[in-house]
Order: structure tokens, then sequence, then C-alpha cells
């Protein structure tokens, strides 16, 4: 496939030759992959993805490997769920939920930059993989290192849920924890990477792992009936999902396969760091790096590496804006989430549900038009955020009268 | 003693290869002066014309982010460890 022209700086322009290479050595700015969009536009088409299986690689034209996938396989085609009940219970007309909570193989989204990144990091010839997480990341590289037969090595903060951390040991990497948090993590792996012959995904591999974000976005609105969403509520951590949703949409309406319409993105923040959500209402573009305390540990970054341009994409769009919530309504976003539409997520999740109450409450979303709420991450891996504020069962002996007791005094 | 400085891969071709380099100085903004005086150019790349630290440029005196501490007017001494790390995560690594 001749799709992609190779690596270009978003700050300068300087163009390299594809390889494991992410930093502008003129400027220090981030490489991202340059398309040849009218090569893809002679050959994509909406009966063209629709003819191909249900994961992530029927969008494969705008994503940058060049031979047949054999990672994530499985990995995509998550759920695009109608969420009526919720829509009735924030007051708006037209919500759905995107539910990455379930993707495969380790139920978050990033299962989907991954795939790309190890697909990429194989066609490259490496052997070892590794990255720098908050425990999603690192859960679905050890899965798909594991799938692929690749040593890996993985870097998480020394505090994360027991979930996260079981969720990538049980994989069998090297797993190591660093005292601190992740910014001390991500600082460090800077430096690893920087020394060893490893695929780190999140570093070197950036241009390709960050491409993997668009197909959340791709499916979405082809999920839509090929149509965007006019408003998008995402969650930001280090800053990669959002403006890549951002970018898929362009691709889309570039490329001709939804119409031209406008849409607006807005970004989600813990109270507890917020640094992007800070420049925003500043309105500075310097984000100004903070020390992170809050629950929702997996968007916990206080010094986010892609977090300039999730400003930029943010204020890009029509009307764009972000918010951040408190510890208190995260847990209330995530409990709301579950009551109303049965679908369990992690503080990441319960962050964006009660930033798109927030928005919607104060007249930034409309009521009548479509809206959907990202959910990245799944909460049976991090039950240690909501374990206090839920229900106790009722424990009882395994006979017919007491039950009958019980009920009674329910009632 | 002089202070250690990390030099990412980017930055290396200033330093005949080297990942560190001792530097002298109390302070960030110096040590970033004498750095740029035994490798002409460096300070460059490191630093807008305006003298401040580029915006994907992160400064850290062991381990700590100098945006946490006094920026540029940070204070070092003998024996602390400077590194200087792209924003965007990393450095450059090449397969050949």
């Amino acid at each position: 496939m001749a799709f992609v022209k190779g690596l270009t700086c978003r700050e300068c322009g300087e163009k390299y030759e594809i390889g494991p290479e992410h930093v502008c050595e003129y400027c220090f700015g981030p490489l991202e992959v340059e398309y040849d969009y009218d090569a893809i536009a002679s050959v994509i088409s909406r009966e063209l993805i629709e003819s191909r299986p249900q994961n992530l690689w029927r969008y494969r034209e705008l994503l940058p490997v060049e031979n047949e996938p054999t990672i994530g396989l499985y990995s995509g085609w998550t759920p695009l769920v109608k969420a009526d009940r919720l829509a009735r219970e924030l007051g708006v007309e037209e919500l759905y939920v995107k539910d990455d909570s379930c993707n495969h193989p380790t139920f978050s989204y990033k299962d989907r930059v991954v795939s790309v990144a190890i697909s990429k990091a194989v066609e490259l010839g490496f052997d070892t993989v590794a990255c720098a997480s908050t425990g999603n990341l690192a859960n679905s590289v050890s899965a798909h290192a594991a799938r692929a037969g690749l040593k890996c090595f993985i870097f998480i903060p020394d505090n994360l849920e027991q979930g996260k951390v079981i969720g990538s040991v049980i994989y069998d990497p090297v797993p190591v924890a660093i005292k601190g948090n992740y910014d001390d993590v991500n600082r460090l792996c800077a430096e690893i990477a920087d020394k060893y012959r490893w695929a780190f995904v999140n570093i070197n591999l950036r241009p390709f792992y960050t491409e993997g974000a668009k197909t959340y976005g791709f499916e979405l609105a082809e999920q839509l009936g090929w149509k965007l969403p006019r408003h998008i509520v995402v969650p930001t951590a280090g800053g990669t999902i959002l403006p890549k949703v951002a970018r898929a949409f362009e691709e889309f309406t570039r490329l001709g396969l939804v119409a031209d319409e406008p849409w607006s993105i807005y970004s989600a923040q813990a109270s507890g760091c917020a640094p992007v959500i800070n420049a925003l209402h500043a309105d500075s573009e310097l984000i100004e790096p903070v020390k992170p305390d809050t629950i929702a540990k997996s968007i916990a970054i206080g010094n986010p590496a892609d977090g300039f341009y999730v400003l930029k994409a943010v204020r890009g769009s029509h009307g764009g804006w972000g918010e951040s919530v408190t510890d208190e309504e995260i847990v209330d976003g995530i409990k709301l989430l579950a009551r109303t539409e049965g679908i369990f997520t992690e503080p990441a999740g319960g962050t964006t549900v009660a930033v798109t109450k927030k928005l919607i409450d104060t007249g930034r979303i409309p009521r009548d038009e479509s809206i959907v709420i990202s959910i990245t991450g799944n909460g049976y891996k991090t039950i240690e955020a909501v374990s206090a504020s839920v229900r106790e069962p009722h424990v009882i002996p395994a006979r017919l009268g007491d039950f009958d007791e019980l009920y009674a005094s329910l009632a | 003693m002089p202070v250690e400085v990390r030099i990412p891969t980017p930055l290396r071709k200033f330093t005949d290869g080297a990942d560190t380099v001792p530097v002298e100085g109390n302070s960030i903004a110096e040590l970033l002066d004498d750095l740029d005086k035994n490798h002409p150019g460096l300070k460059g790349r490191i630093c807008e014309d305006d003298g401040s630290v580029r915006r994907f440029v992160n400064v850290y005196v062991n381990g700590d982010d100098i945006r946490f501490l006094d920026n540029l007017a940070s204070p070092v001494k003998d024996g602390d460890e400077v590194s200087i790390v792209p924003a965007i995560a990393g450095g450059t690594r090449s397969l050949s």
C-alpha cells in the first residue's frame, strides 16, 4: 500500500522517512504520519469499508501499516449504544455511548492504539515492546505482546489499582513499578527509550500508536449511519485520543465519506488533574503541569504530551469547550451510567459522564442535538474507586422465611 | 565538581555523540549558557530566541520538572543531575 508518504513534524514541517522516530530533531515537535489523501480517495468507499470484517482494520487505508495486519484482528468495532435512559436523566433528546469498555482483548480504547503500534513494531523488526502506562495501556501491550510472541516490558506508577496491575502481569511481561506518579514513569521511560533498542509504543512508536485512536472516531461515524455527531465529549489524559477523534472526523469529511457539517468536541478532566482544562479556561496556549490528585488514575497525567493539541482541536471545532469535575462527581457519573445504561466504566468514564452533564446543565451543549459520550475504559478494573459508595449485599440464611422477611422490609 | 547534563539523542550531534556532558553553573540559565559555550548551537535548540525553554522541551533537576521549581532560575549544585527531555516523551531510536 502506498498511502503513507512519510513522517512530518507538526510544528516546523520537516519531513522524515517512516521509522521509529517521534521527535523532530530541529524543533522537538512531534512527528506525525502523512498520507496521500488523493490516492486514498481513489480507492476508499463506504461499500469497501462495509464489506470488511468488523475490526479496526476495516479503515486500513487510513492507518500507517504496509503489510497485511496480524495484530488486533478482534479489536475495535465496539458498540455505539443509543442511551435513551441516560438521555432522559440528562434532559437531552439524542444521546449515544461509544463503549470501548468492552474492547478486545483488554477492555479499553488502548487496544486500538496498541494494535497499530505493535503491528508497526513487527514491521520494523523489533522483538521487544514496552510502554509507560497508567494501567490500561500496560494491560493492552502485555496482552498483544503475548499473542504476538514478543518480549515485553511495562512501566507503571507504584500506586495503581490491583485490577490494573494483575491485568498486566497475568500475560507475563517484565513489570516495573516506578516510585512516583505517571509523569515520573514517563520521564524515566523517555530516557530508557533513548538507551535501549525497544519499541516503546507511546514513545518512539508514538506517531503510529496515536493513529490507532482515529478508529474510535471512524467507527462511531459509520455506526451513526455515515454521519458525524454534532457534539462529542472525550476524556483527556496524555492527550492522544481527542485530537485523533477530531482528525478522524476531518479525514472522513475530506474523503467524502460523511457530509461536511459542523461538530464540536469537548475535553473532560478530573479537577484533581486538569492541566488542559486550566489552560482552556484561562484562554492560554501554555499548559502548566500539575501534580495529580484524583481517584481517576487512568487520566492522572499532570504533564500531558499532547495537551497542546487537545487545546487546538477543541478550539478549532465549532464551539468546543471542556470542563473538570470532582472525585465525588466522577463516582456519581460511574453510578449514573451503570444504573441507566447497564455499563460499568472506570473513573475516566465517570469523568466523561459527569463533564457531559455539566456541559449540558451550563448550556454549553444544547439539549436538542446529537451527543456522543466517549467511554474508554472498564469499571471492573477499578473497583476500589466505587467500593465504598455502593450497597452491601443483604446476607441471609438459605431459608424462604428469611427472604420473605427481607422482602417485606424492603417495601 | 560540575553538574552532569543528560543530552537526548536528537541533540548529541552537538556533543560528539556524548549522552552526558559536565557543565558549570549555579542555575539552569547559567548551565544552558555554559553548555552553549562548549557546544555552540545547543542552546538555540533548547530555547526560543527570548531565552525561554521551547514548548516541546522539558528540563528536569534530579527528576523534578523545572516548572515546579523556579524555571530557568532553578538552582543547581555540584552533583545534581539535569535531564533535557523532548516533551513529547522520549528520544529517538534508530534501528540502523
